[in-house]
């Protein structure tokens, strides 16, 4: 009988620790599908984050960095100037990248660090126990935003894509999300490109994954993907921003 | 090979090349720029890297990648730019990675200025970021030591995977003398093979991390540690012991301030006082067995530092066991002390205690 699905051997056999409803344990599986289908994964070394993926170096099966907070891309530039023959991405949450570490990723996108992102957006801090993200969309509660966000205070939500496409050295910016099987295909597609920008030397590149956090929104996670479509979705529109095939 | 003339700050970059290193990552700060100036000039040219970094916190955290990724990386920076790197240094030592940091210390706290200064002593040796940690601090009175041991700082960062501190200051940095790039004296070092450079489908993934998020684990890490500590404090203390045979007075200096206090030690010997000096090279581990040496003969101990109040001192009450008595002499804040100002405080301490 024709073997249609198997696990890739992008992940290690340790089980993800990942609150029910999440959508990290999708998205590590499509990035490590791609490192597979690429046939990078010996060739690869990752980068986690500090927040919910903190232990990302447990389930890549590759060689993994844990960073401190915010700094993954800073590392990930250390080992790409060190071995640039070899691929490596950081896998970065909205606290991680868009707060802590804002000069890091600004910084790596406009030197043109051939690096990979994958952007995990689920507006909150999760590990911490859902505080205000940058993310944060407005009126959404949060634990530090306890009557929701209001802009008078703390402005309006940081739209990460957006804001690094005006880099000259972000060769590849798009936004997808995991609600759909359709839309996972299409995240699948956009993490792929993020990589081969990255193996043809064509420049930074990032993915921005918009995901849920059933546990610190206060929802079931079926309520959690609901939210994410009517809320966020509207703020954070998908698609591609820039693309170095399309700029040739 | 023939002496050269270079400035201290150029031959600490000449010398870690010439050790093997290929990567920098740094950022501007007065009085040390002329390390990533030569580094971005010379690592081009021989296939190694130079990246000026956003900022110093981004600089140390991209030698941590290198470091991890198994080559010999250097960054460098002053008084401020260290405090910033303090989190990269703690996250290094705790995933056991070898590198070399260079302060050329200038005067604080906060901004302070671009003088010359000996006032991170504390931070330097007591492990400025957080947790528990040590790193070797070398001090360096020339600039051929400031060669000799940034060359050395290298092989002993592989052999403990530990990062090792080259502490001058913009005296020494700025300053200009004769130099000598030997070959260092070859270590036995042990493989890399816990680098994360890509498993070739060949090994299981290797993983840089210093988060133990179970408690018996993180403990078994600081015994670990420990034991590197208590290895290095065994094996790689470093002092010069000069003119204390018969000394009645003993200072304790370190770096561009022993020189300064040699010359004291020669006009006090104008006046017929025998005074002698303990020059820590390494700070950490401090040299304790040198005040063993202490001859009979003295009657005082005198820490002489570019810093207010001292720091070092506290490090001279602990090797000295309460056995003599201790005087301080310092300037600060940029102000460097005068051999006769060092040969006056001598004089009215040896007054004090006849």
């Amino acid at each position: 009988m024709a073997v249609v699905f198997k696990k890739t051997q992008g992940l290690t056999e340790k089980e993800f620790h990942y609150c029910p409803g999440c959508t990290h344990g999708i998205i590590h599986r499509i990035t490590a599908e791609v490192l597979e289908e690429l046939g990078v994964l010996g060739d690869t070394i990752g980068v986690a984050p500090v927040g919910c993926s903190v232990l990302a170096y447990d389930y890549f099966n590759c060689d993994m960095s844990e960073a401190a907070h915010g700094r993954a891309p800073a590392v990930a530039t250390g080992i790409k100037r060190s071995l640039p023959d070899k691929v490596v991405f950081t896998y970065q949450g909205d606290g991680d990248l868009a707060s802590i570490g804002t000069a890091e990723i600004v910084h790596a996108a406009h030197r043109g660090e051939k690096i990979t992102t994958i952007f995990v957006n689920n507006a909150i801090y999760g590990m911490t126990g859902g505080q205000m993200a940058p993310t944060t969309l407005v009126g959404q509660k949060a634990t530090t935003a306890p009557y929701g966000r209001d802009e008078a205070l703390c402005g309006q939500p940081l739209k990460v894509s957006e804001m690094l496409a005006t880099i000259h050295g972000a060769a590849f910016v798009e936004r997808v999300a995991v609600d759909t099987p359709a839309n996972v295909k299409k995240a699948k597609k956009a993490i792929k490109k993020a990589f081969e920008c990255q193996i043809e030397g064509k420049g930074f590149a990032i993915v921005e994954v918009l995901s849920t956090c059933p546990t610190n929104w206060g929802m079931t996670p079926v309520d959690g993907i609901k939210w994410l479509q009517e809320n966020m979705m509207p703020y954070y529109p998908l698609g591609n921003m820039r693309n170095p095939w399309e700029v040739e | 090979m023939a002496k050269v003339l270079m400035k201290g700050n150029e031959a600490v970059a000449a010398a870690a090349i010439k050790a093997g290193c290929r990567y920098f990552f740094g950022y501007p700060i007065t009085p040390q720029n002329e390390i990533p100036e030569y580094m971005s000039k010379e690592l081009p040219l021989i296939g190694g890297s130079f990246v000026q970094a956003e900022s110093e916190i981004a600089a140390i955290n991209m030698v941590y990648g290198a470091a991890g990724a198994g080559v010999r990386v250097m960054t460098s920076s002053s008084s401020p730019g260290i405090a910033l790197k303090q989190e990269g240094i703690s996250y290094i030592a705790g995933a056991e990675l070898p590198c070399v940091i260079v302060n050329m210390m200038r005067g604080g706290p906060g901004l302070g200025g671009i003088q010359s200064s000996q006032s991170d002593y504390f931070q330097a040796t007591r492990g400025g970021g957080n947790g528990d940690y040590r790193t070797l601090v070398y001090a360096p009175a020339n600039v051929q030591e400031l060669v000799d041991y940034t060359m050395k700082a290298f092989d002993i960062a592989d052999y403990y995977r530990n990062p090792v501190l080259v502490l001058g200051d913009g005296m020494i940095g700025q300053m200009m003398e004769p130099v000598e790039f030997k070959e260092p004296e070859k270590m036995e070092l042990p493989e890399k093979d816990w680098a994360t450079t890509g498993t070739k489908g060949k090994r299981k993934p290797n993983i840089i991390n210093s988060l133990r998020l179970d408690a018996a684990e993180l403990e078994d890490l600081n015994i670990k540690l420990e034991a590197k500590y208590t290895e290095m404090e065994e094996k790689e203390v470093r002092y010069e012991a000069y003119k204390l045979e018969d000394a009645e007075i003993v200072f304790i200096a370190y770096g561009t301030v022993s020189r300064i206090t040699k010359n004291a030690i020669d006009l006090l010997a104008e006046e017929g006082i025998k005074a002698g000096l303990i020059r820590p090279i390494t700070l950490w581990p401090f040299p304790n067995k040198a005040f063993a040496e202490i001859p009979a003969t003295a009657k005082a101990l005198m820490s002489v530092e570019m810093s207010q109040g001292g720091q070092m001192i506290d490090d001279v009450k602990i090797a000295n066991e309460g056995r003599l008595p201790i005087g301080f002499y310092g300037r600060s804040g940029g102000m460097v002390p005068a051999p006769k100002a060092i040969a006056e405080a001598a004089k009215e301490m040896l007054g004090g205690v006849k």
